[in-house]
């Protein structure tokens, strides 16, 4: 019996094992050998630099640009998506105005909404990233035509062709993708908050602000972190590089000024052919993602409520 | 929206017609009662807040669906309306917008590549994931831990930093621009995600089924297959939902790994190539057309299935 136990779970994992260690493992740990070498990518030869790639990077000025693209969606892109959707989930399940007998209830609908809302979840980022392009585009895009038919035709700004504001522009997308998940999550986070917890509170005469901030916010802490991570690894990683990628013009847009880390070592690599270099960045970008992901879990320990 | 249909709001109603300050309501028990049932104090504040919340639901509501209505729309423009009426109506159905995209801009080709790598994709994540979960998540062997911490590890690693040597990997195993590749990737990719949930679920699993099986006769394998996986069913339709999403709206990975043959793109590279190449032709309509045509059968089975979609995506975050 016990030999039989040993033989299944060896065939059980040496498959998943093999693919996961092939394309997975072994490219990270490769990645970390690279970023020491001088290699181009094109040629098999490369000899070992030490942390030359590291020094260069402090010289570089398009990489100290896409760190601080990078931050500053790290930073503000949790923020702005997290508590749109926890305005819009609060609404939504405690917005409405009371019925009998219940303390407190969603606005009529609410379930259309959320189903509304969750539209821009299930496209792919090509998809968004596309129609906000158009949307942005100065000449004929619907925001500036927009702009026209409201009389606001002297304000026509160029969006994602000004430095200015591409970032931003960039972002506003992100976000719209992004809210409705949030808003579906903490419903469902909302939903399950005993009833009598805000009764308790209304009976003392607390408002829905306080409520919000004394019973809500507090019970859904949890989900919040989690989406907090979420979102920031989103920032950092695939969905930034595909909505810089395809939206901003460049790409990198006007004077890097939407470049950002996951982008830079795409085109460092399969542009420029700096392959070892470009795995320097990515080590960076690693340890960019580790610091955050520490900061959170420590700012976001706090003694789990249990209800 | 008005406010005389609600028979529970007759009392608030009242209210406004006879200013009374709250506290001299207080006092009374019906004054306490009152409170309690929401219709003291907080009534005009709800009422205030009824209409506002609705604004700012509805005002959402728009953006969200407005560009989404705008593209649809637009795939039925002819180029001048287009650009002439960005927010006008087509005066002519344009149909033939979306027969060229389909055909002469590769969308039923993309479209095709895509059904065929997520298809095979899906089936390995699903297959190889649950059997290294159920492994995992029961037996008891050494390096468990650390094998399923190597697996769940890669949840949290910049994909980008692997992409340049995966690429070499690839192209050593000759597997650059080919279906089996890409499965292949999308496979060990979705596998630290896929892993950890299904740990978890398989975790939560009575043994005394799987006891009893083994007890009957029934080999490892067996039961894994007869009694374990029907079972997990609700789990793995989870993470079949988010991973099916997942890998459908993949972009990074084969932007990198397929980039051969112009005709064996995914849908979402073959979007991005076609909105550079018609941006270049000039053929805006064609664009929004191969837009639509990609949009529109998620939005149609996100619709369907709503409930399972919205459970499955939701599931990982709330574990």
């Amino acid at each position: 019996m016990k030999h039989g136990k040993y033989r299944f779970i060896a065939g059980f994992l040496v498959l998943p094992l093999a693919i996961y260690a092939i394309f997975v493992i072994s490219p990270f740990v490769q990645a970390i050998y690279y970023s020491l070498t001088d290699w181009t990518g094109l040629s098999p030869d490369m000899k070992m630099v030490g942390f030359d790639n590291y020094a260069r990077l402090f010289q570089d000025e398009v990489f100290w640009s896409a760190v601080g693209n990078s931050v500053t969606l790290l930073l503000l892109l949790p923020v702005v998506t997290l508590s749109l959707g926890l305005f819009f989930a609060f609404m939504l399940n405690v917005g409405g105005r009371r019925r009998k007998k219940a303390v407190i209830g969603g606005v009529r609908g609410s379930g259309a909404y959320k189903i509304l809302y969750f539209f821009p979840q299930v496209l792919s980022v090509p998809i968004v990233a596309l129609l906000f392009q158009f949307a942005y585009n100065p000449e004929s895009g619907a925001l500036n035509a927009f702009f026209d038919a409201i009389g606001l035709d002297g304000v026509q700004p160029d969006w994602l062709g000004d430095p200015q504001i591409a970032l931003w522009c960039v972002m506003a997308a992100m976000v719209w993708a992004n809210v409705g998940f949030y808003v579906v999550l903490f419903s469902a986070g909302m939903s399950s908050i005993p009833k009598d917890f805000y009764e308790a509170a209304l009976l003392d005469g607390a408002n829905r602000f306080n409520t919000f901030f004394r019973i809500t916010l507090p019970l859904l802490w949890d989900t919040v972190q989690t989406g907090w991570i979420y979102m920031g690894i989103l920032a950092l990683d695939v969905s930034a590089f595909a909505f810089v990628q395809i939206m901003s013009v460049g790409p990198g847009g006007p004077d890097y000024s939407t470049e950002v880390l996951p982008l830079y070592v795409y085109q460092k690599t399969f542009r420029d052919g700096q392959a070892g270099y470009a795995t320097a960045i990515g080590v960076s970008l690693l340890i960019v993602t580790l610091v955050f992901s520490a900061v959170v879990m420590r700012l976001g320990r706090r003694e789990r409520l249990e209800f | 929206m008005s406010a005389q249909t609600d028979p529970a709001d007759l009392p608030g109603v009242t209210k406004e017609h006879t200013p009374a300050p709250d506290a001299a309501r207080l006092p009374g028990p019906r004054g306490g009662q009152a409170h309690k049932d929401g219709h003291g104090g907080g009534s005009s504040e709800g009422k205030v807040l009824n209409v506002f919340s609705h604004g700012v639901l509805v005002i959402w509501g728009l953006l969200v669906t407005m560009p989404l209505l705008w593209a649809v729309v637009s795939s039925f423009k002819d180029d001048s309306e287009i650009f002439g009426s960005p927010w006008g109506l087509p005066s002519v159905l344009h149909f033939e917008n979306w027969s060229r995209a389909w055909d002469k801009a590769n969308m039923g080709q993309y479209f095709l590549n895509s059904l065929i790598v997520v298809g095979g994709s899906l089936i390995g994540t699903m297959l190889l994931g649950s059997m290294a979960a159920y492994v995992l998540a029961r037996f008891d062997f050494p390096g468990n831990r650390f094998l399923y911490f190597l697996f769940v590890g890669g949840m949290g690693f910049p994909v980008i930093l692997a992409l340049v040597p995966l690429f070499f990997v690839m192209k050593n195993m000759a597997l650059l621009d080919t279906y089996h590749g890409l499965i292949l990737v999308y496979i060990a990719y979705s596998l630290p995600f896929t892993v950890f949930f299904l740990s978890g679920f398989f975790r939560t699993l009575p043994t005394s089924v799987a006891e009893a099986a083994l007890i009957d006769g029934a080999s490892h394998t067996r039961t894994f297959f007869q009694v374990m996986l029907p079972m997990a069913k609700p789990g793995l339709i989870s993470v079949g939902i988010f991973n099916f999403l997942g890998q459908w709206n993949q972009y990074l990975l084969p932007t990198v790994l397929n980039v051969g043959e112009p005709d064996k793109k995914m849908l979402t590279q073959g979007l991005v190539a076609l909105a550079v190449s018609q941006g270049y032709k000039g053929d805006w309509s064609g664009l929004f057309a191969g837009l639509t045509i990609a949009m529109l059968p998620v939005l149609a089975a996100y619709i369907i299935f709503q409930r399972q979609v919205v459970a499955g995506l939701t599931a990982g975050a709330l574990k």
